[in-house]
């Protein structure tokens, strides 16, 4: 076992993790932080995408001492100071963007990431942005639509 | 447009925990002192087990128990919840399903043995060490040779049919006379391609035991929590009800998958039981390919003869269905009776007759997937109408109409057992056209053909039957369940409302569309409504959602209980304004005496009624809480049109979705933006299974398309963005909100309309293709150009 430290949603957190200790699991496990889902084990999905230094990664692609003094936020980290949702959070209430709510998390963080480096994509791009992201529900529909009001709310 | 109740694009308001990272699913649940459980499960499909040595594994660190098949060997199998009756009269074939392998493994996947330990990782490393002594034997994995014999799934059933069903048979000999003298017969051979639902959360159990009131709670990711209190209760460990309580919390997607009662949950909670320590089992994405239950899986011949204008004479279909290596709980209804009814479609075919040969493989069991034996009816009839058409040069469209059952012919009676209670196809097809903008068809084909792509247009038309019912006549069926539904009405002290449903709600919306319902009733806000849902403990025994069943019947069972506490409060107000109930009106949370100034508020009514100081306590109880059982009359038949328009690259066999259009007859819309969004989800399924997914088996048993690098789940650069319509309604005449159910029509609409599409490119393009089977990948179209 070993201690890791980082910074998650702004708070400077550690823990004991082993080395095989993926970050998703430590945000999970070690965190409490059960927003991050986990819906795959060969890192397709997409269920699990934090910001690490402001960019958008699976957080079962990395282990957890990999994070060690990283700046990470999670879904839990994106509402409003007032806890209100956040404009992505918004944009895919008002759109109807999800629906059983797993993938959630990680479209929303995913959503975020595309709009810090592109704030105007066309539908093609955010499709194409979303390739690993997979979602059962909305048939991507919505989650499309959501991210464009998002950029418009922006 | 109502902006608020019934019609109300209401915002969802369980988005905002799920938006937040605080939902609350069943991994996210952990029990103080928890175990963790690791399945070692079979890497054969099929094998005897000589021995299993433990001994070493048991001596590892962390380890507190380790279970092998003995151990359950005095509990019950698994049961299957549908018994159906052969052509013959005979019970169908009904293998034991133990819980974990008991002297044999049938699939992989099958689980041998299981670990508890401290951690996962302890309990993995401890199932490695497990020396399994296991002799192979050949699998049985192709339908038809299972049916020819030779090696068996179940030695003791002495054949791999399960049953050989026959519907109606009394038909058969009419059915064969008039094709053997038909003017045309068209015949198609198809595959309904074998599919894995993955929803997105693997499923997990928690199992934990209260020594101090011998009460046992499972939490599950179920779509029927009491469905599962009662299968496994009363059939596998023999816990009565008033000791077992199962949750069924946040549930991220079920499409079936999650009906039915699994292994892992019986285990869970009698391990919990046995080593008095609560104990999680989640499932990895890789074991879910192998645990939960596959869906369709059909191999199909469809006959159908018409006369010389094109009118439909008869229908013969034979169909070998998959059940896997075990009867999962309502697979052996999905072929038979969620299938062949279902096969006149939207058309006045007078004779059908529909032949299923149910075969146990060395396979993941079968069952229920989104739509669940009417996407394998209408894919059928679908692409057997379009054949027809090409053949006799006439349009698709054309020769669909030609045979639609007419909006002044409902109530309408098929040869297939249903009676369709209302529907008007000839709109829905109108609205399609409209909307899908057929006349601009050849315009976009020439701007294809500039390209180098071959574009193709194809309609097809479904029908669903939702809400199955009702009890009784299922019963008869074969259903060893009821399928009522249930809801509880608490009208809090100061007006506010709890509804406890049967209903459970994995992506649906229920707890925004429900509260909608009640909303529009009484006339109070939405927000005064909090659904409940999902823990048998606080809900009555209800049968859960699937079969696009909430609204039509958990709705109607809201509805029935709101109409007690109205009238129940109509006494009271009554009473407080001196008058008679008869003479009160309730109208936007307000009840007034007809025909005065006189009136009480919601509010004043529910304080009165829990602060019974002015009341009528000698005709009138206390409190304002009210249950009602709703038991439907028939099914609902929701019905619509599809368009699909595709672009194939004749180079390389890429197919390209351009355009989707969808009308559909919901009946009446509760919430028009969830509504889309169910259609929008099973459209993209649809068009999964049409071009990209396939559970494909080698000869050997072995799942060889058992990750996301080799199941191909669509993609949101896979798929255009949708055009839905649900404007065309004929609402239900049997249920009190004339709703039909919306969940699951998309995946059976969609894929006959993208396989007629690609086929019209195709044939438009100058190749005769006259089918392909599912899923069209690029592979198999090239193949299909070149001959």
């Amino acid at each position: 076992m070993a201690t890791v430290t980082m910074t998650v949603n702004g708070k400077s957190v550690s823990g004991e993790v082993e080395g095989r200790t993926l970050l998703s699991d430590f945000v999970r496990n070690n965190l409490n932080l059960t927003g991050t889902h986990i819906g795959c084990d060969t890192s397709q999905c997409g269920a699990c995408v934090v910001h690490v230094n402001g960019k958008a990664v699976k957080s079962c692609t990395m282990f957890a001492l990999e994070a060690e003094g990283s700046s990470v936020t999670t879904i839990e980290g994106m509402a409003n100071p007032d806890g209100s949702l956040g404009t992505v959070q918004q944009a895919f209430q008002d759109n109807h963007g999800l629906q059983c709510g797993f993938c959630t998390p990680g479209m929303v963080m995913s959503a975020a990431a595309l709009l810090e480096e592109n704030p105007n994509p066309t539908e093609t791009e955010i499709r194409e942005y979303l390739e690993g992201n997979i979602c059962r529900c909305t048939g991507y529909h919505n989650i499309v639509k959501s991210i464009q009001a998002a950029a418009a709310a922006a | 447009m109502s902006d608020k109740g019934i019609g109300a694009s209401s915002k969802r308001r369980e988005d905002v925990r799920f938006l937040s990272g605080n939902g609350k699913y069943t991994d996210d649940i952990n029990v103080r002192g928890q175990k963790y459980v690791y399945f070692l499960r079979s890497d054969l499909a099929h094998g005897k087990i000589n021995g299993i040595d433990t001994g070493e594994a048991a001596s590892m660190p962390g380890v507190t128990g380790i279970f092998t098949g003995e151990d359950f060997a005095e509990v019950g199998g698994l049961p299957c919840g549908w018994q159906v009756t052969d052509r013959f009269g005979e019970a169908m074939k009904e293998p034991a399903h133990p819980v974990l392998a008991q002297g044999k493994v049938r699939h992989v996947g099958d689980p041998i043995a299981a670990v508890v330990a401290d951690s996962l990782e302890q309990a993995r490393d401890a199932a490695e060490a497990i020396n399994v002594d296991m002799e192979e034997l050949p699998a049985v994995i192709d339908m038809k040779s299972a049916v020819a014999g030779g090696t068996l799934v179940h030695d003791e059933l002495e054949t791999n049919l399960c049953y050989d069903w026959g519907f109606v048979e009394e038909n058969k000999e009419a059915v064969d006379e008039a094709i053997k003298n038909a003017h045309h017969v068209t015949t198609l051979e198809l595959v309904n391609n074998r599919l894995i639902p993955n929803a997105m959360e693997p499923r997990v159990a928690i199992g934990d035991y209260d020594a101090s009131n011998d009460e046992s709670t499972l939490y599950t990711t179920s779509q029927n929590p009491h469905v599962i209190r009662l299968l496994m209760g009363a059939f596998v460990l023999q816990i009565p009800e008033h000791k077992l309580r199962v949750v069924a919390p946040d549930v991220g997607g079920g499409f079936g998958s999650k009906i039915f009662h699994y292994a892992e949950e019986a285990f869970c909670t009698l391990a919990a039981r046995k080593l008095r320590v609560p104990v999680k089992w989640t499932a990895s994405r890789s074991e879910a390919f192998i645990s939960d239950a596959h869906g369709r899986d059909h191999v199909t011949k469809i006959e159908l003869a018409l006369d010389g204008n094109g009118m439909f004479q008869a229908i013969r279909t034979d169909t070998y269905a998959n059940m896997g290596a075990y009867l999962s709980t309502f697979s052996t209804s999905v072929p038979t009776w969620l299938h062949g009814t279902l096969m006149a479609g939207n058309y006045k075919t007078p004779l059908i007759y529909v032949n299923v040969k149910a075969v146990f493989t060395n396979t993941v069991p079968v069952d229920a997937y989104r739509g669940a034996g009417r996407p394998e009816a209408t894919f059928q009839l679908e692409r057997v109408i379009d054949k027809a058409a090409r053949e006799l040069g006439m349009d698709p469209i054309e020769i669909r109409r030609k045979n639609f059952i007419q909006k002044d012919e409902f109530p309408y009676a098929t040869p297939v057992a249903l009676e369709y209670d209302t529907g008007d196809y000839v709109a829905t097809m109108d609205k399609l056209q409209e909307i899908a903008d057929l006349d601009g068809f050849e315009a976009r084909a020439s701007e294809s053909r500039k390209k180098g792509l071959l574009r193709g247009l194809g309609i097809n038309c479904y029908i669903e039957a939702c809400g199955i019912a009702p009890s009784n006549l299922v019963g008869m069926l074969g259903a060893r369940a009821g399928l009522y539904e249930s809801a509880t009405v608490r009208v809090n002290a100061t007006g506010s409302i709890t509804v406890m449903t049967g209903c459970h709600s994995h992506g649906q919306g229920h707890e925004t569309t429900f509260p909608q319902v009640i909303a529009d009733m009484i006339g109070i806000s939405e927000d005064q409504v909090h659904i409940q849902h999902g823990d048998t403990s606080n809900t009555p025994m209800g049968m859960g959602t699937y079969g696009s069943r909430s609204i039509a019947v958990g709705g109607a069972a809201m509805v029935r209980a709101t109409e007690k506490i109205i009238a129940k409060a109509k006494k009271i107000a009554a009473h407080l304004m001196e008058a008679s109930a008869e003479d009160i009106e309730l109208k936007d949370g307000s009840f007034s005496v007809v025909g005065t100034d006189k009136s009480v508020g919601w509010g004043d009514v529910c304080l009165t009624a829990y602060v019974p100081h002015n009341y009528p306590l000698d005709q009138l109880e206390p409190g304002l809480e009210e249950t009602a059982f709703y038991d439907p009359a028939n099914f609902t038949f929701p019905a619509g049109a599809y368009a699909c328009e595709v672009e194939v690259d004749p180079e390389t066999g890429k197919v390209d979705i351009c355009s989707f259009a969808a009308t559909d007859d919901f009946g009446n819309v509760i919430n028009p933006m969830v509504v889309d969004g169910q259609v929008h989800g099973g459209i993209a399924q649809g068009v999964g299974q049409a071009l990209r997914e396939h559970a494909v088996y080698n000869e050997d048993g072995q799942l060889v398309s058992g990750t996301y690098m080799d199941y191909s789940m669509p993609r949101a650069d896979d798929l255009p963005s949708f055009v839905v319509d649900h404007s065309c309604q004929t609402p239900c005449t049997h249920n009190p909100l004339g709703v039909k159910g919306c969940g699951e029509a998309g995946a059976i609409g969609s894929p006959p309309a993208v396989v007629n599409a690609v086929l019209d490119a195709l044939n438009k393009g100058g190749y005769n293709v006259s089918h392909i089977d599912m899923p069209l990948s690029p592979s198999r179209v090239w193949s299909a150009i070149n001959g």
